[in-house]
């Protein structure tokens, strides 16, 4: 495209069929223990 | 849900629902913001002394592509998928085992009042933290990642039980199949060499307290007999950090409205050595001095733009850092059921007292409302299990149409309770600082790809 760049090809709509398996981490256990941050999680079956 | 904005030179638009990111120029931006509500014609005659027609055209030929590939202006399909998510049958995945109600600091925003939270100073047993370890296997379901973080007040005040809980633990996820991922977050005033050698075997991350520049942490996190900590502790996070091969840890500090120029804290964490950072806003009561206001709101958003930036510029000269709040994985994040439904406090995730009761989290400790039971006979109060399980972003007014939804979770419930007295609404402050983070991260990634393609 010549006027768009997009930065990322993975769908969030694509997470829904095999999603849920609930292996990640806790964003709480993570660092902050005061605020909730999951958008910076690991999925883990990316790793 | 489309959430468009300007940072550091950049055009950026975000596909909410799809979580697609573009950078895009300044005819598209513009096409963009106008193209729901106006047809292709309105488009071309509201831009026509702006572009030219053929510009504009071809602008709308691509954001039509897009969306056609569902990476702009998708709908939002998940709301009963994530209702139907949250019913499933609960399991119990995490803990947060506070060791010690003792602390060796005083620090001045102690959410849990020099480690005694509301409460009277105790240390965990080994039986019950043993009690706490076996609750979580009988009840973990099929979920295999176990995690336990030793908490405080200060752990390596009780130290002893946390070597003793990790060999218990380790050998039960033998027997049961399971792996536990150990973590231990210390102000580290007693680490030494015995407790980094040991942290560095079983700790799967270890969270050091330390809030930057030495008067900063010195004014909130002193000993109880007023001296600064700073000095004590800078040169065992170093040698910790060092060990760890500056991966798997995170100097952690907390900004208050006595250091509002933040980012000095974070670049002074950087200057120190340290590769791994999270600073984060405090939360306090609105009466406390040193609580953040709304009307601070601008100078802090400043800070976050100044300090993005100067990351994007540390990382050309090859001196970057992690900055937690600004990290976003853009291809391996989490899934949407992960996104939508809530950090898992009172679910999957609760905290476990020194004598063994169990809390929704560690923020929810010392209120008796919030008690579900122990660790002994498990969760009692299924009604408190029941409203956190219905928390998720759906539930939220606020959260409805927040284009930070999909990052934030709908936020921390025991932040919301303390401004709202209800755990399904939202900290506004919080959520401002939170939106403006998440423009962050996502301007970084910008200028790394875009670097990239020169």
């Amino acid at each position: 495209m010549k006027h768009v760049k997009t930065l990322n090809t993975r769908k969030l709509q694509n997470t829904v069929v095999k999603g849920g398996c609930g292996e990640c981490q806790t964003s709480c256990q993570s660092a902050c223990k005061t605020s909730c941050t999951v958008g910076n999680q690991t999925c883990e079956q990316t790793k | 849900m489309i959430h468009q904005y300007k940072n550091n030179g950049f055009n950026i638009v975000l596909d909410v629902n799809s979580g697609a990111i573009h950078v895009v120029d300044d005819v598209v931006y513009d096409c963009i913001a106008l193209y729901e509500d106006n047809s292709k014609e309105d488009i071309l005659n509201k831009l026509k002394d702006s572009y030219s027609k053929e510009e504009i055209e071809e602008a709308i030929d691509e954001i039509e592509e897009l969306k056609a590939n569902e990476a702009l202006f998708t709908e939002d399909q998940y709301r009963d998928y994530i209702i139907d998510f949250k019913k499933r049958p609960t399991v119990v995945k995490a803990l947060c085992l506070h060791i010690a109600h003792d602390c060796n600091l005083a620090c001045q925003y102690c959410f849990a009042e020099e480690g005694e939270y509301h409460g009277r100073r105790a240390l965990m047993s080994y039986e019950v933290g043993k009690a706490a370890l076996d609750f979580l296997i009988a009840n973990s379901g099929s979920r295999k990642n176990l995690e336990v973080d030793f908490f405080g007040g200060e752990p390596t005040l009780n130290f002893q039980v946390v070597k003793d809980l990790v060999a218990y633990g380790r050998e039960q996820e033998k027997i049961h199949d399971k792996n536990f991922r150990f973590t231990l977050t210390t102000n580290g005033v007693l680490l030494d060499d015995e407790i980094m050698k040991f942290a560095n075997k079983e700790m799967a991350n270890v969270v050091l307290s330390i809030d930057g520049r030495k008067e900063i942490n010195d004014m909130m996190r002193p000993f109880r007999g007023g001296q600064g900590s700073y000095d004590v502790i800078v040169p065992k996070f170093q040698k910790f950090a060092e060990s760890r091969n500056q991966t798997n840890y995170y100097v952690r500090g907390t900004f208050t409205r006595n250091n509002l120029d933040f980012s000095k804290d974070v670049l002074h964490l950087a200057d120190l050595g340290f590769k791994q950072i999270s600073v984060e806003p405090v939360v306090a009561e609105e009466k406390d001095s040193y609580a953040l206001r709304e009307e601070d709101l601008p100078q802090l958003f400043e800070e976050y733009d100044n300090l993005a930036k100067e990351m994007v510029e540390r990382k050309k000269a090859g001196k970057d850092f992690n900055f937690f709040h600004f990290m976003i994985d853009l291809e391996g994040g989490p899934c949407v059921a992960k996104r939508l439904s809530g950090c898992g406090s009172g679910t999957e995730y609760l905290a476990v007292t020194p004598w063994g009761d169990l809390y929704p989290c560690h923020q929810f400790v010392g209120n008796e409302d919030f008690l579900m039971g122990n660790v002994f006979e498990g969760v009692k109060n299924t009604d408190i299990r029941d409203e956190f399980k219905s928390c998720n972003v759906y539930a939220k007014e606020k959260c409805k149409d927040c284009f930070a939804k999909f990052y934030c979770s709908g936020g921390c419930a025991a932040n919301s309770y303390n401004f709202h007295g209800d755990i399904h609404n939202a900290y506004d402050v919080g959520c401002a600082l939170q939106k403006k983070r998440i423009e962050c991260a996502i301007m970084i990634k910008a200028a790394e790809a875009m670097a990239e393609a020169e």
